[in-house]
């Protein structure tokens, strides 16, 4: 119904991307994302077992056709420590997608933009599809657009604290600077704040713990793929403007017509 | 600035006298208030906050569960090593107590790594005394490359050592480093520890700037709670916790709370921490700090544990042995302190899956960590 959306070279027709923390469970989880219909979930590096001979139960549980894997950084805290993570990444999860997260601050989660801005040039030198996780600043995305990642990632609100669209009044400056998808990442915490978000022009939204610690994930799943097919068919379809003022039944100036 | 500096502006009985003076309305003010201070702190481990328990308790777990998800982490303690020159009056390993003293050799240390992971351990917190000689930094640069390949997150537990040694244990792979300051009273922590390197008070408070400037990621606090007033220390605990988190912002931080418990021939606790009260006080550190991560040894009791997983704590250990080579090696030794919980590893994850909590066992990389 709505138009599919192009990352790199691959089409998703699902516009809600989601995570794979916080879950009680990776069968809980698997539900989950499954109803969610995501077809971009993004992984942590240092949940993933790689040694050799590892099983890991987390990658097998992800084992679905429609969904394809970004792997994510975090924990790292420099642009180095990031491409480090990111080639063992690539090797480990058989992919060249990355989530690139630098949060030196292990208390909020704060994306530093200067080891993000580095890391992200080095590694789309090096062929990864870079998606990075940043503040919701407009000139930093423009920087990352410069530098060839494939989509931004900007943050609603604090990972992980459910508060909506705290950063909207940037969000809809860089939604209307970027010239490459944009994904609401952090912060969205019920369906209504993912419906908002795609009503204003994002091109997708990544939810984690909003699903993960609801009493029931599969359920809100469900809600949130409602609410951002219902928010993106709101925003392609075109929304009517908001009429501040009240249309006066005697108007003002209408003395003019009589002279 | 170090801690002890901050420190010094504080009064031991002036914080505990204001602890036991606050009232039903502070504690009402700490748990309505968005954003929480060190006073909000004292009034929820305050006795006024006894009567508000159960409020206490669903509000940490709702925080946590925000925080850190549906999740517990798993980890092993690994003793290298139960030789030591302190003398300190609670503990089993107390240079005075006549026990056979060991250190793991390379080969030793092999069997017991190889008898942590086959429980599934990714994460280990190593364990030593403090013996310079037998267990200094020369002994640790030996021994982490063995153990650096075999696990995914590597903590320690051993002696203050100086900044230079943390950077240098930093490069040989160690994430995580946890020092007890035991307790803040600084009168009474000369009694405790009155000979060894243990007994400079001083530089065992400055211990975490240490960590801390020397870039470590995780650093584990704690005092000993009953070796004084268990809430006196426990708010000075917070204090410490405060102003590590503004200077080592780089930091996580987490909280340990061994209990000293009244025992035959062992040192009596100068104030018993009590099941409930360990409750309000690990709920309180909760609605105090919503990141700090807590943790529960297997020091206390089945059902305790089987409870507290959904209040607040994020990290347990499982099948612990407190004894160097009590995994495979010499597994009758005497251990460092009595393990209550002596359930296996696989049966402590079942509980914590039955109680609606994903079991971790990896939760972090070494290639996170570059150097």
């Amino acid at each position: 119904m709505t138009q599919p959306l192009k990352i790199a070279n691959r089409t998703f027709q699902s516009r809600l991307f989601t995570g794979t923390g916080k879950f009680s469970s990776t069968t809980v989880m698997e539900d989950a994302l499954l109803a969610s219909g995501s077809e971009l979930v993004t992984v942590a590096l240092k949940r993933v077992e790689h040694q050799q001979g590892a099983n890991d139960g987390l990658l097998e549980s992800l084992n679905h056709p429609q969904i394809h894997l970004l792997p994510n950084t975090s924990g790292v805290r420099t642009a180095k420590e990031a491409i480090y993570a990111a080639e063992l990444a690539r090797e480990a999860l058989e992919t060249n997608w990355l989530k690139l997260e630098i949060h030196p601050d292990p208390k909020y989660l704060m994306p530093d933009p200067i080891e993000t801005l580095r890391a992200a040039e080095e590694l789309v030198k090096l062929g990864f599809i870079v998606l990075p996780y940043c503040h919701a600043d407009p000139v930093l995305c423009k920087h990352l657009e410069a530098v060839g990642v494939a989509a931004v990632m900007p943050l609603g609100a604090p990972i992980g604290s459910n508060q909506g669209l705290t950063t909207c009044a940037m969000l809809e400056i860089i939604i209307q600077q970027s010239s490459i998808p944009v994904v609401i990442d952090a912060g969205i915490g019920k369906p209504s704040h993912a419906a908002q978000a795609m009503e204003m022009g994002a091109d997708a939204v990544l939810i984690n713990t909003a699903l993960a610690t609801a009493p029931d994930p599969t359920m809100m799943a469900i809600a949130f793929k409602q609410a951002v097919e219902a928010g993106r068919i709101a925003y392609e379809s075109g929304l009517s403007p908001i009429i501040n003022n009240a249309s006066a039944s005697s108007p003002l100036t209408s003395f003019l017509n009589t002279l | 600035m170090l801690f002890t500096e901050h420190f010094s502006h504080y009064n031991w009985d002036k914080e505990q006298r204001s602890i036991y003076a606050k009232t039903e309305q502070d504690v009402l003010g700490a748990l309505n208030r968005q954003t929480r201070g060190y006073e909000d702190f004292k009034a929820l481990i305050s006795p006024a906050a006894i009567p508000f328990l159960e409020q206490m308790a669903q509000l940490s777990q709702q925080e946590t569960q925000k925080r850190f998800g549906k999740t517990i982490q798993l980890y092993a303690p690994l003793y290298l090593s139960n030789e030591c020159q302190n003398i300190c009056t609670y503990c089993g390993f107390s240079l005075d107590n006549k026990i056979p003293r060991k250190t793991l050799t390379a080969v030793e240390l092999l069997q017991e790594i190889a008898a942590i992971k086959d429980m599934g351990y990714q994460h280990v917190l190593l364990v030593t005394g403090e013996a310079q000689q037998q267990v200094g930094m020369d002994y640790f640069k030996r021994m982490l490359p063995f153990i650096k390949n075999h696990f995914a997150h590597i903590a320690m537990e051993v002696q203050p050592l100086d900044e230079e040694d943390y950077i240098t244990l930093r490069k040989l792979g160690v994430h995580t480093i946890l020092v007890y300051q035991e307790t803040y009273h600084q009168e009474d922590y000369k009694l405790h520890h009155p000979k060894g390197k243990k007994s400079n008070f001083n530089y065992r408070l400055e211990t975490p700037d240490r960590i801390g400037r020397a870039g470590i990621h995780k650093i584990g606090l704690g005092a000993l709670l009953g070796l004084d007033d268990w809430r006196t220390d426990s708010a000075f605990t917070a204090l410490h916790l405060q102003y590590l988190e503004k200077h080592y912002w780089q930091s996580k931080f987490s909280i340990s709370f061994p209990r000293l418990r009244p025992h035959v021939g062992g040192l009596e606790p100068k104030t018993v921490i009590n099941d409930a009260e360990l409750v309000q006080l690990i709920c309180a550190w909760r609605i105090f700090n919503r990141d700090v991560e807590l943790s529960m040894s297997t020091r206390e009791s089945k059902t305790f544990r089987d409870h507290i997983v959904k209040l607040g704590i994020t990290s347990i250990s499982a099948g612990s042995k407190t004894n160097p080579g009590g995994y495979a090696v010499e597994p009758q030794s005497l251990e460092q302190f009595e393990i209550d919980d002596n359930r296996s590893p696989a049966e402590i994850a079942a509980m914590i899956k039955a109680a609606g909590y994903d079991p971790v066992w990896k939760d972090w990389d070494p290639a996170l960590q570059f150097v």
